[in-house]
């Protein structure tokens, strides 16, 4: 069972705050907090008022938390790293989206700029079986490393490379490879998807290997392994197609399709293996 | 005490130094590998590869990082590309032109030895980094792409799109992951490194508290890596990620590590200037686009009107008008100082008047859009994103900012520091990059050190420690510093005063970027050197860190970060203020001449500053590395 995506949806008719002093924002945020993995949780509501336009999201919260701070109550606990949309740390549920109103935005990329003043925001972490809550807004993503140890890589042993020229990879090969790798790994296709499943991020990582040639060694074995331990720790892909909608990279829900296709002629042939060996 | 600094630099021709050296390096055979222990902090480029390529050999690797997964180390966020001499391009590059431009470019103040070897393993990086999977850019018949970058006259750089670093870092991590599996690397994540145990003489472990659960448990091991990255978020506002910080490196300090060249601190020139008091980093625009971007103010001061209202004659391309022969694309020091003279003259852009314009009209309309849009498409986005301002349309507006830190822990050529068994590696070590670092040569160095240099000279100091069972964790060493730590994290939850850890941060930042940033005085330094000890002062018995240590909390882990930043701020200053010279990085206003151009001063200052601590509120102790010229002779940079 999983929780339910978003424990509560924002309420209707948010209430009207008075404007802002030059061009700021007043805004009332309705925010997840829960003390450890082990606590019931609950939504706390703040006010957040002369927010710059110009401001991040996150340094919109790095305000309040200032603020929090210093009236001698403990900030809310959220990750980010890069503040630039690449590390895949951010990451919330913002109004019931993952990463919020903007498309091909991560959560740290997201300015001010798209709210108005007066909004009723409410910011959750993502919710997901496998990915459990630390502390209010930063949650346990690791499954996701355990699908990369699973086999998202390819075996050469330092110092074992060929040169780079010798095999040639067909640009368009390599650019839609290259669209694959643009996977950050923040989880957001898990969030957003309803079975809270991985197979956005784990399709995206299998297909980064899988149309490179060197990635053709171990492609059926990769598959197989990579996308078993997806569901072992996640829920199982039904084609919803959300995840492709919330990801800050806009991966294209094609790979899942190719990643079913490599997983089905993967069985067939790893079985074979295994009857020759 | 520590005696002369001995850089262990192989003899002879810098050409077969380090074939040579390598020959030389005793071997530990496989069947004793598995009984050394060595421990990896970090796991960005340096630390990944390094942790990988141990595991690979035999060795029992314990890798830590306080990121929840390897794959999020600072090293994802480098945008631009990576150096090596393939010379694919044909147009003349060679390992000798690398190692040529990288000590030119560092200004004369980097090892010959140690920057020929990062020549000559360039070419390997590239080879290691294709067959992990690493998708760098290609040309339409199926082979590697090149671009010039960063002032080089030659195509060098290989790149993957406007994210190089997280394709590399991907690589990395994904040979890590593979170890990991496989056994050899017992990899511990959201574990932060707090201090280094040093026992009988050499390096015993190190202690690490748990971020989630704050736990502080000891490791020991045989030999220690550090590759914790750089220390630029001294100066709070910075391109680097925001959690990237100096503990693991400046607590080794206090265990003994000698810290080289803290002044040497970088300034990228490229960043988007930054807004207002709620600013929390600093946003880099890849320097590739000084390929086809042109750099200007207008000419008028304090110039009110939109860029499209300023004429052609009204404009001045000052690096242009001023370097001839390299133009938009000085390397990034003289470019940085060229935008602060003209900010500081009153000609900035802007509504804070803090930018100066990067202009690709000229390249839009030669090339059209699109492919100005396959180039820079997401650097473009990002811009926008930040700014909602469209560089289609309008020039981009551009400041420096501090991005990257040559100084580091000092190290011999094995990559050892004066502490035996301690290693460390990538940006966290001061080695290759002298006092300047040139574009694109981060995450080359990173990687040779990580993949190339330190799975050898690992090797040979365990060599050397065959059958001699180091002090494991029940050595009273250990326990002090366990509950050295204890102590201190204590003393940091019981902190209730009325200020946060980022209003000290935001202070501390503004004393180190006003007097220690793009250019330096003797006034000003001495001003911060009596500046940053009042406020550490202040931060000791005002801070207020909110919340319980047993569980995540950020305010606490940095608290400690910030302690130890105010501590390295100091020697910083006191670097720039002992060496009286103008070299790279490092601008002293006293030593410039008539047209304002750096003065090296090589008769005095032609060696490595490396800085012995002495205990709090002592004054450090200075040792010097002299540097050695036998292949490339020192001359004046000239850019124009
Ligand atoms: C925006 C930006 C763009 C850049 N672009 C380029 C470029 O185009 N080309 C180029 O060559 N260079 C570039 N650089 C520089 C380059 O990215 C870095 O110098 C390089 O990646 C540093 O790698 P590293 O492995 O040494 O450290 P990092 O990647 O910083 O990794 C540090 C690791 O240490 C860990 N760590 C640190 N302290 C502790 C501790 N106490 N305990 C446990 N773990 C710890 C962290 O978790 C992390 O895993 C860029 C830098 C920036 C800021
Ligand atoms: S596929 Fe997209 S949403 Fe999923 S982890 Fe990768 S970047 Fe994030
Ligand atoms: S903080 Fe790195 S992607 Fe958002």
């Amino acid at each position: 069972m999983n929780p339910p995506k978003t424990s509560a949806a924002a309420p209707e008719a948010p209430e009207r705050h008075p404007t802002g002093a030059a061009g700021t924002l007043n805004l009332r945020l309705r925010v997840w907090r829960q003390d450890g993995p082990g606590d019931a949780g609950r939504f706390e509501t703040y006010e957040a008022t002369g927010i710059s336009p110009d401001a991040s999201f996150l340094e919109m919260l790095d305000v309040l938390n200032e603020r929090l701070t210093l009236e001698g109550r403990e900030p809310i606990a959220f990750e980010s790293d890069c503040r630039e949309g690449i590390c895949g740390t951010c990451g919330l549920m913002i109004n019931g989206r993952a990463h919020g109103p903007q498309k091909g935005t991560a959560t740290c990329q997201l300015h001010m700029r798209q709210f108005s003043d007066g909004d009723l925001i409410t910011i959750e972490p993502w919710r997901a079986g496998a990915f459990e809550v630390i502390r209010d807004l930063a949650v346990d993503r690791t499954p996701l490393d355990r699908i990369i140890a699973a086999g998202g890589y390819i075996s050469v042993n330092t110092g074992a490379a060929p040169d780079a020229n010798l095999v040639p990879v067909p640009k368009e090969a390599s650019d839609t490879a290259f669209d694959a790798a643009a996977c950050i790994g923040c989880g957001a296709c898990v969030a957003a998807c309803p079975n809270s499943a991985a197979q956005l991020f784990t399709a995206a990582k299998v297909q980064h290997l899988n149309l490179l040639p060197q990635g053709q060694p171990e492609r059926w074995g990769r598959t197989e392994a990579m996308v078993e331990t997806m569901e072992q720790f996640f829920g199982s892909c039904t084609n919803h197609g959300e995840c492709s909608e919330a990801c800050p990279k806009e991966i294209s829900i094609d790979f899942i399709a190719w990643t079913n296709r490599d997983y089905v002629r993967a069985k067939l042939k790893n079985r074979k293996l295994a009857g020759q060996r | 005490m520590i005696g002369s600094l001995d850089a262990r630099l192989p003899g002879g021709p810098v050409e077969d130094a380090w074939t040579d050296h390598k020959f030389s390096l005793r071997l530990v055979n496989p069947n004793n590998k598995r009984r050394f222990t060595v421990i990896v902090v970090g796991t960005g480029l340096a630390g990944a590869s390094a942790a990988a390529s141990l595991g690979e050999l035999g060795y029992r690797v314990k890798a830590f990082t306080y990121h929840d997964s390897p794959r999020r180390a600072h090293s994802i966020a480098a945008q631009g590309g990576i150096n090596a001499a393939k010379n694919y391009k044909n147009d003349g590059d060679s390992v000798f032109r690398l190692f040529y431009d990288t000590v030119k470019g560092g200004d004369y103040r980097s090892r010959e030895a140690n920057v020929y070897r990062l020549a000559e393993t360039s070419v390997a990086i590239i080879d290691q980094c294709v067959a992990a999977g690493v998708p760098f850019a290609r040309e339409y018949g199926g082979l590697l792409d090149n671009r010039s970058f960063g002032g080089a006259q030659v195509s060098r750089t290989f790149y993957a799109r406007g994210q190089t670093g997280q394709q590399l870092l991907l690589g990395a991590y994904s040979s890590l992951m593979r170890q990991v599996s496989a056994g050899t690397v017992d990899l511990h994540t959201r574990a932060e490194m707090l201090d280094l145990v040093v026992a009988e003489g050499r390096t015993a472990g190190i202690v690490v508290r748990d971020l989630l659960t704050g736990e502080v448990t000891a490791h020991a091991a045989d030999a220690v890596m550090l590759a914790t990255g750089g220390y630029s978020n001294v100066y709070y506002l910075s391109t680097n990620a925001m959690m990237c910080n100096v503990t693991a490196a400046w607590r080794a300090h206090r265990r003994g590590a000698l810290f080289a060249n803290p002044c040497y601190t970088q300034i990228h020139p490229t960043c988007i200037p930054a807004g207002d008091d709620f600013q929390s980093k600093l946003t880099l625009m890849s320097e590739s686009l000084r390929n086809d971007g042109r750099i200007w103010v207008p000419r008028a001061f304090d110039d009110a009107r939109a860029p499209a209202d300023i004429s052609e004659a009204e404009r001045d391309y000052y690096l242009e008008e001023k370097y001839a022969s390299f133009g938009n694309l000085v390397p990034r020091d003289v470019a940085s100082r060229n935008a602060k003279a003209v900010v500081d003259a009153g000609r900035g852009v802007g509504p804070l008047r803090n930018g100066v314009y990067l202009d690709f009209s000229d390249v839009l309309a030669r090339d059209g859009a699109d492919v100005v849009r396959a180039k820079y498409g997401n650097l473009f986005d990002m811009y926008e994103r930040i700014t909602g301002e469209d560089p289609y349309r309008a020039p981009m507006r551009i400041y420096p900012a501090v991005h990257y830190t040559m100084g580091g822990l000092w190290v011999d050529y094995n990559l050892m520091s004066n502490v035996p068994g301690l290693f460390v590696a990538g940006e966290a070590n001061f080695s290759d990059h002298g006092a300047n670092r040139l574009g694109a040569s981060a995450l080359m160095q990173g990687l040779a050190d990580g993949y190339f240099v330190v799975p050898y000279t690992v090797g040979d100091y365990l060599a050397g420690r065959l059958g001699q069972a180091g002090p494991g964790t029940d050595h009273p060493a250990f326990g002090a510093a366990v509950s050295e730590l204890n102590e201190q994290i204590a003393r940091w939850t019981a902190a209730k005063g009325s200020r946060t850890v980022d209003w000290f941060h935001r202070e501390l930042g503004r004393i180190v970027w006003d007097h220690c940033g793009m250019s330096r005085n003797a006034a000003g330094l001495a001003k911060a050197l009596a500046e940053i000890p009042a406020l550490r002062e202040e931060f000791h018995a005002d801070v207020c860190v909110p919340g319980s240590a047993a569980t995540l909390n950020q305010s606490l882990e940095k608290a400690a970060r910030v302690d130890d930043f105010f501590e390295l701020a100091e020697l910083l200053a006191r670097d720039a203020l002992e060496r009286e010279e103008s070299c790279g990085g490092h601008f002293r206003e006293e030593h410039q001449d008539a047209e304002g151009e750096a003065r090296r001063d090589d008769e005095r200052f032609a060696h490595v500053a490396a800085w012995e601590w002495a205990g709090t509120g002592a004054e450090p102790i200075r040792h010097r590395e002299e540097l050695e010229f036998n292949t490339v002779t020192p001359t004046t940079r000239s850019y124009k």
